[in-house]
Order: C-alpha cells, then sequence, then structure tokens
C-alpha cells in the first residue's frame, strides 16, 4: 500500500507533468482548433438538413466534443516523448509510473472540459435550455476522465510512433461515436443497438447530457454517474498496469 | 574517504528475451567516489545505469542507493542523471525545462532558482536561458542536460556517456564540473567509452564485458595489473614485415603501428636483445625504440579480450 503523504506527493508532481503537457502538447493552434472542429463538422454533418430540436442535438454535439478533446493528445503523449526521448528522463526522476499517467490524464480533462465550454456556448446561444448546470459540470468532468483514462490505453503498446497509436485510437473512437446514441437518444435505438449502446461509456455521458439539457433520458441520471464512475476505475486501472509492463520496453 | 557503500549491487542480473544483458554484477560504490564503469559497445554498461536509476527492472539480484532499493522514489529522488540519448523537452526553454525538473524534485521555486542561475553561469547557457532547447548545438543541449540533473542536488550523480560525440569545449566543461562536484563530495557513477577520461576523472574503474564484470580496481592498479604485457614501439631504417618480428623469441603480439611496429611482450629486456641481435644479424639500423608502460586502454583492451576469448 502506498502511504497517504506519497501519494499525495505524486499527486502533485503530476500536477507538474499535467502543466508541462498542456504547454508543450494543448497549447498549440492546430490542437484546439483541431478539438473544436472536429466534432462541429461532425455534428453538422449529421444535424444539417434534419428537423431535430436544439435540445437533442446539443447534447450530442457536447458528447462528442468532450470524447474527442479528451481522447485526442493523451494516446500520442507517451510515445512521442519516446521519440523525443525525453521520457527517460521523467522515468529516472522521483515519480512514479501512475504519476506521469495521471499527470496525461488531467491535461487531457483540462482541455476536454475547456472545449466543452465551447459547445455549452454554442448550444446557449442556440437556445437550448441547460436546465441542470451543476450536474453537467460534473459530468462533463467525470466523462472526461472517463475518456482520457481510455485514450491512455490506446497508448499502451510500446511504439516510440505516433501515428501508430493515432490509428489505433481512431479506430476505436469513431464505431464508438455511431453506437453510443450521440446522433440519436438510446430510448429511440432498436433493441440489438440499444446493448451495443450500454457497452460504451459515451452512452452514459450523452445521457447524463440528455438529462441536464432535455430533461430526459433513456438510463436514470444516477446509472448514468455511476457507471461513468466504474468505466473511469477500470480504464485507470487497466491503463496502469499496461503502461507499467511496457514502459522499460520503450526505454 | 570515507569507506561506505552509497551504491551496493549484488548479483543484479538482466535478460532482453533469451540475451543476457547483465551477468550477476557485484561491486559498490563508496561514498564520495568517482567510479567509473567501463565496456565496449553492448556490454552492459547502459543496462547496468538504467537499472541503478530505476528506468528498468532487473530479473535477479538487488541494487541499493543510498541504502534504498534502486528504483525507488526514495533512491530516485536522492539522485541526479544523465541518461545516454535523453534529450530535454526542445519546445520549452532553457530555464522552463530547470525549472519542470525542480518542481518534479519538489525543489522550493526560491531554491530552484538560485541553483538554475548558478548552474546556467557554471556551464555557460546563462545567456540561453530564455531560447528554446530546440535551437541548441549537441553540446549545448548535454551541458543542460547536466544542469537538469543537478538542480535538486543530488547525492549520487549517474552519468552514461556523457561526453559522447561531443566538441573539446563541452567535453572539458563537464569534466571540470565532474572534478568539482567530486571535490565537493558527490558520488559519481560515470559510464564512459573513453579510456583517457576515466583514467583522469575515476577513483575507481570497473569494467565489464558481454554482461559480466571482469576488473574492478583504481586505473593505476589495472595498468599495473596488465603490466606483465609491455609494449615496445620499433622502428627500422627499412620496413620489416610483423610476421618476420613474430618470430623472434619473448613476442606475444604484433601490430603495424605507422612506420613503426608495436611488439606486446612478457619480458621486454629479453625482447630488446632479440631485436638489437636482429638488427646486427640484417645490417638494419633501428631508427626509434620505445619501451611503453602498458595504459588503462591496454588494461581494458587485455581484459576485454580476455572474456571474449573465454566465451
Amino acid at each position: 500500500m502506498i502511504d497517504s503523504s506519497v501519494a499525495l506527493d505524486q499527486v502533485r508532481r503530476s500536477l507538474t507533468i499535467a502543466k508541462k503537457d498542456l504547454r508543450i502538447y494543448y497549447a498549440k493552434g492546430p490542437v484546439v482548433i483541431f478539438g473544436i472542429l472536429m466534432p462541429t463538422f461532425l455534428f453538422l454533418a449529421f444535424s444539417i438538413g434534419r428537423q431535430m430540436p436544439v435540445n437533442l442535438l446539443i447534447p450530442g454535439l457536447l458528447g462528442m466534443a468532450v470524447f474527442f478533446t479528451a481522447t485526442a493528445v493523451s494516446p500520442v503523449v507517451v510515445p512521442w516523448e519516446t521519440q523525443a526521448r525525453t521520457l527517460e528522463r521523467l522515468a529516472s526522476c522521483p515519480v512514479a509510473v501512475w504519476t506521469i499517467l495521471l499527470g496525461d490524464m488531467l491535461a487531457s480533462v483540462i482541455f476536454g472540459a475547456a472545449i466543452s465550454l465551447v459547445a455549452i456556448l454554442i448550444g446557449l446561444f442556440s437556445g437550448a435550455n441547460i436546465q441542470y448546470p451543476f450536474i453537467l459540470a460534473i459530468g462533463v468532468i467525470l466523462a472526461a476522465l472517463c475518456f482520457s483514462s481510455m485514450a491512455l490505453i490506446f497508448s499502451f503498446p510500446a511504439t516510440s510512433s505516433p501515428a501508430t497509436i493515432m490509428m489505433l485510437s481512431s479506430l476505436i473512437k469513431f464505431p464508438l461515436v455511431f453506437v453510443s446514441g450521440v446522433f440519436m437518444p438510446v430510448g429511440e435505438l432498436p433493441a440489438w443497438a440499444k446493448v451495443i449502446a450500454s457497452l460504451s461509456p459515451l452512452t452514459y455521458f450523452t445521457e447524463v447530457t440528455r438529462y441536464c439539457i432535455g430533461g430526459t433520458s433513456h438510463y436514470p441520471l444516477s446509472v448514468s454517474l455511476l457507471l461513468l464512475l466504474m468505466f473511469t476505475i477500470l480504464f485507470w486501472g487497466a491503463a496502469v498496469i499496461l503502461h507499467k509492463r511496457t514502459l522499460p520496453k520503450r526505454l | 574517504m570515507e569507506n561506505k557503500s552509497t551504491i551496493t549491487v549484488e548479483g543484479l542480473t538482466k535478460y532482453y528475451g533469451n540475451f543476457l544483458a547483465v551477468d550477476h554484477v557485484i561491486f559498490n560504490v563508496n561514498h564520495g567516489e568517482l567510479f567509473g564503469f567501463l565496456g565496449p559497445n553492448g556490454a552492459g554498461k547502459t543496462t547496468t545505469v538504467r537499472i541503478l536509476t530505476g528506468v528498468i527492472n532487473a530479473e535477479e539480484g538487488s541494487a541499493l542507493v543510498m541504502g534504498y532499493p534502486a528504483g525507488s522514489l526514495q533512491a530516485k529522488q536522492l539522485s541526479g542523471v544523465v541518461p545516454e540519448l535523453a534529450n530535454a523537452y526542445i519546445d520549452l526553454s532553457t530555464w522552463d525545462n530547470l525549472m519542470l525538473m525542480a518542481e518534479l524534485y519538489r525543489v522550493r521555486a526560491s531554491e530552484a532558482k538560485r541553483r538554475a542561475e548558478a548552474l546556467l553561469q557554471e556551464v555557460g547557457l546563462h545567456e540561453k536561458r530564455n531560447h528554446l532547447v530546440k535551437t541548441f548545438s549537441l553540446g549545448m543541449r548535454k551541458r543542460l542536460i547536466l544542469c537538469l540533473a543537478l538542480v535538486s542536488e543530488p547525492h549520487v550523480l549517474f552519468l552514461d556517456e556523457p561526453t559522447s560525440g561531443l566538441d573539446v569545449q563541452s567535453t572539458r566543461l563537464i569534466r571540470g564540473t565532474l572534478r568539482k562536484l567530486r571535490n565537493e563530495g558527490k558520488t559519481i557513477f560515470l559510464t564512459t567509452h573513453n579510456m583517457d577520461e576515466a583514467n583522469e576523472l575515476c577513483d575507481r574503474v570497473a569494467i565489464i564485458n558481454h554482461g559480466k564484470l571482469v576488473a574492478i580496481d583504481t586505473p593505476e592498479r589495472l595498468r599495473i595489473g596488465a603490466g606483465r604485457f609491455h609494449v615496445v614501439e620499433i622502428g627500422f631504417e627499412s620496413p620489416v614485415a610483423a610476421e618476420t618480428l613474430s618470430q623472434l623469441p619473448s613476442v606475444d603480439k604484433v601490430e603495424e603501428a605507422g612506420n613503426k611496429v608495436k611488439i606486446y611482450t612478457e619480458n621486454p629486456c629479453g625482447l630488446v636483445a632479440s631485436l638489437v641481435d636482429f638488427s646486427r644479424a640484417h645490417s638494419l639500423p633501428m631508427v626509434a625504440l620505445n619501451i611503453l608502460t602498458p595504459s588503462l586502454e591496454d588494461a581494458f583492451v587485455r581484459l576485454t579480450e580476455e572474456v571474449g576469448h573465454d566465451r
């Protein structure tokens, strides 16, 4: 067991790693533009020409914004650092593997949460009615934690090629968007699609956003929040175990 | 010098698949010692350093740094590391790299700034403190990486080939810094290919080959240990084939060296007498005759060749 003071100290060091990630990997024009444009264009491609009420459209946009931004950069930070030969320097510092991953995850959460504000502002200007802003804020943070820890799993293979990891993560991310009730509420999906949707963490976030913006959802709010939390714990645990195994092979 | 171990290594063993990279290595590094770790390419030097700095794990054996298991957070906190191929963050400035490293070691901000200023002055990078590292030459980067390792004021410093591929100025600067650190009482673990560097800087050296430790002693004693083999350097007025000279008594090995020949022998006096006889018999005047004492490089070559032949 890790001593709580040691754990707290490591969390502080992970904040330093998060700060470094934000400066080096996120605070770049193309990354920010990609984070905003990608979900917006996907959303427009689906919604233009369809007469959907704004309270049905905005939860989907918000779901995609948080999902794509929280998973955009974090999978490639470790292979990037392997390639740039900065990972060995970092690994020899007094930080545990989970500290490095927590730093990467926190940077991703901050970026995802910040970009989600753009989607929320689009929603507000479009006339969406956010009925439960506090619950929505909790949902956004929980979802960003969940998606970024999922993204960390994508980066566990011991490669120094960010392109390989990008391809792997895209292979998983894009299909997930189409089965998670982003473009159509879960309640309107056929039974078989509902089963598939229930396996995706994105489903539960779009459910939370639909509840907070439209006031209705297929799953009860508490179930969606609990399942998001459980997915987060599962992904985080898996990411730490897998990276512990592969980190020495990268160096 | 206090005879207390700062680094204790017992039976350290590491495999990469079926390849035995480090084979039951045992050694101690004393407090305040500058310890050289020498070996040819692929001998296991970098693997050993990486185990000691916690970057990779050993399969067998144990290693302690300042009494803590190598790789533990406590051991890392007390260590500074200059990895062989590592880089600083090229998208950050010199100063930001130093502050990042200080924060990772939880050095107070005011103290970190004081140390960073002093270190940058010392290695001649102060004027470049606000420049992005991507604009730096290899020598400047290596100097910065040394500063990154020192900003936490570590008790133990691990350096893996710190001067490899550097220009003369950067090499001298780094060696000067290491000498100063040693005089301040820091324990330094240095891997190098460079025999002159090891001879000039190290209190003791260990020689590793094919993962096995083949010798560990002071550079002076290793040279004396290799002293049973002397080198006689000779030049004749006209060239003489190395093969001809290898037939003379007391000759162990002959190497051509430009217009001279290097002859390895256990009996330099006997060999010189044979060479004089050879010169007279063939009416070939000698133009040069030197008896060379063995260098650390000779000891290194001898020791690594012996193990190579044993395998």
